[in-house]
């Protein structure tokens, strides 16, 4: 069978593989090499070694705070998204009435995106703040907890429905042995459910740390960087290195392919970890 | 004392029900407040955005009238439809096939291809962006009919990774029974493999909806003003003078999100389990 399903490749493999390499394949190769070039278009590169990752850093402070600003918001979002689903998922799994209906409700942000889901938060955010005569834009640290509601509120039922996968796989002689043996509620916590999700618990936070570090829409929408880009975070960033000013494209590359290797070392990390633990999809 | 405890424990169920309302409605509050917005006067939606729209403040659909208008919504509407369901149904076929082929061909080169496809699912949008939209220009794919072979592009990694993933799990008996049989590949793919990789092409074409429907970027690199979606659309309304029409803003924003609960409230279960089998992607 191996052999006669073997020339059949243009069909089954051809249209997918050309796709493939035109939007992925070659722009990726295409884009390490300019990060070492000078250009304003594709084909008028100048081969200037390391001098635009150099200037990354050093042509303005945006980058390093971006990256800054990045990490803080990948750290306070790791914390409160799986707080919070944890404690909503272990609700969700005590039998109470109304489960599905709880479930489907926080669930839903999940499903809007993140242009619509900026503008919304936006709308409420500065009709709060209204009151104090500020906007979102008064100080980077309202835009920061600004982005951390929304945050929360777009993943806390994505993470909450993977918890309460795992808490529903402990197995219930586990938990009948504990309560046999007189564990009270925060043993119970502690000792067995904490240690049977703790796969769970790996995958909700490198999936929340992944999806802060690669923000961009609701950053976007909700303070485009306001007050003075100090707000912005390094998707962002790129994308007005790019094309809010010219002659910055190579600085732009550089700083793609440094992002490109933070979002994929987290993810090797993440698939080193999970690996010896999850069975294949 | 056995009733009394019996007690005490359903009444702490039901504080636990009440506070689970209390968490819901807060979940629901923001489109909520939008929703009740939408129903008024520009100035009031700044000045007053958290009281009900009563008096002089209804506007009626008035927001909604001008809002379809001001950003030709049923037009984006159009294009964002055709757009998500040209490409997620490419992205189903081809993606299934891709996976099964490399999947039982076992060489080298289906080796390399598969590992590539993982390795895309790890490179983030912009480490492309620029050179992609700059090269889909040269090659005249930056319209509504283009895009969606850069939508392939992007969507097969993912998804030909979970078709080879569920292929690997289906046994090869019957397969090979039908083509010893005379059937061919190409017989043997829609009519024996197809209707079993089902389940995961389901959840294939929920992830990339929801991905594709939802898209800002991709789309405002590639598209021109005649070709809005919805994401762009509303992006749009903002305007670059930060001049706002507040009112056709809330109700682009109801009628925007009425097509995402719709799809939800259809279909729950499969975008549940799909979007979350899409953990995978990290």
């Amino acid at each position: 069978m191996e052999k006669a399903l073997a020339k059949y490749f243009p069909v089954f493999v051809l249209p997918t593989l050309a796709a493939f390499a035109l939007a992925f394949v070659i722009p990726f190769l295409m884009g390490i090499y300019l990060s070492f070039t000078e250009f304003t278009t594709v084909t008028n590169a100048k081969w200037v070694g390391i001098a635009n990752y150099v200037r990354a850093f050093t042509a303005n402070k945006e980058f390093v705070n971006a990256l800054w600003f990045t990490v803080r918001f990948a750290v306070v979002s790791i914390i409160t998204v799986n707080v919070l689903s944890f404690a909503l998922a272990m609700l969700l799994t005590q039998g109470l009435k109304g489960t599905n209906v709880f479930r489907t409700v926080f669930f839903m942000p999940n499903l809007i995106g993140g242009i619509v889901l900026g503008y919304i938060w936006q709308i409420i955010l500065n009709g709060i703040l209204y009151y104090f005569d500020v906007t979102l834009a008064f100080d980077p640290s309202y835009g920061f907890w600004g982005l951390i509601i929304l945050m929360n509120w777009q993943l806390i039922g994505y993470m909450m429905i993977i918890y309460i996968a795992g808490i529903q796989n402990i197995p219930g002689e586990l938990t009948e042995a504990a309560r046999v043996d007189g564990a009270n509620r925060r043993q119970m916590l502690t000792n067995v459910t904490i240690p049977m999700v703790m796969p769970a618990i790996t995958i909700c936070t490198f999936l929340t740390m992944t999806n802060s570090f690669k923000i961009f829409d609701q950053n976007l929408v909700l303070t485009a960087g306001a007050p003075s880009k100090k707000t912005a975070m390094l998707a962002l960033d790129i994308y007005n290195t790019f094309y809010v000013r010219t002659g910055f494209e190579g600085v732009g590359q550089a700083k793609a392919v440094i992002f490109f290797i933070l979002v994929a070392g987290i993810s090797f990390i993440q698939l080193y970890l999970t690996r010896s633990r999850e069975v294949e999809q | 004392m056995e009733s009394l405890n019996v007690r005490k424990k359903t009444l702490w169920r039901q504080l636990l029900t009440l506070l689970l309302c209390v968490l819901a409605l807060l979940f629901l509050a923001p489109i909520a407040m939008i929703l009740i917005n939408s129903f008024k006067g520009s100035v009031f939606i700044t000045v007053d955005p958290f009281s009900l729209p009563t008096g002089e403040m209804f506007t009626g659909m008035g927001n909604y009238v001008s809002g379809v208008e001001k950003i030709n919504f049923w037009h984006a509407f159009g294009w964002s439809l055709f757009i998500t369901v040209c490409s997620v149904a490419v992205i189903v076929l081809f993606s299934a096939m891709t996976g099964w082929y490399i999947t039982r061909v076992k060489r080298v080169f289906t080796k390399v291809i598969y590992y590539a496809m993982v390795f895309s699912m790890v490179v983030p949008f912009q480490m492309v962006m620029f050179t992609m939209s700059k090269f889909a220009n040269v090659l005249h794919l930056d319209n509504p009919y283009g895009i969606i072979l850069i939508y392939l592009g992007f969507g097969s990694g993912l998804s030909t990774f979970m078709f080879s993933g569920f292929v690997k799990a289906i046994p090869i008996d019957i397969e090979e029974a039908a083509m010893i049989d005379g059937c061919g590949p190409i017989r043997t793919f829609f009519a024996i493999v197809f209707p079993v990789l089902r389940p995961t092409a389901i959840t294939v074409a929920i992830l990339n909806t929801m991905w594709i429907w939802n898209d800002y970027l991709l789309p405002t690199l590639l598209l021109d003003s005649r070709h809005r979606t919805i994401p762009i659309a509303v992006q749009y309304l903002k305007g670059g003078y930060g001049s706002i029409d507040m009112g056709a803003m809330m109700a682009v924003l109801i009628m925007a999100i009425i097509p995402i609960v719709v799809f939800y409230l259809s279909c729950q279960k499969h975008i549940i389990k799909g979007v979350v089998a899409g953990a995978v992607k990290g």
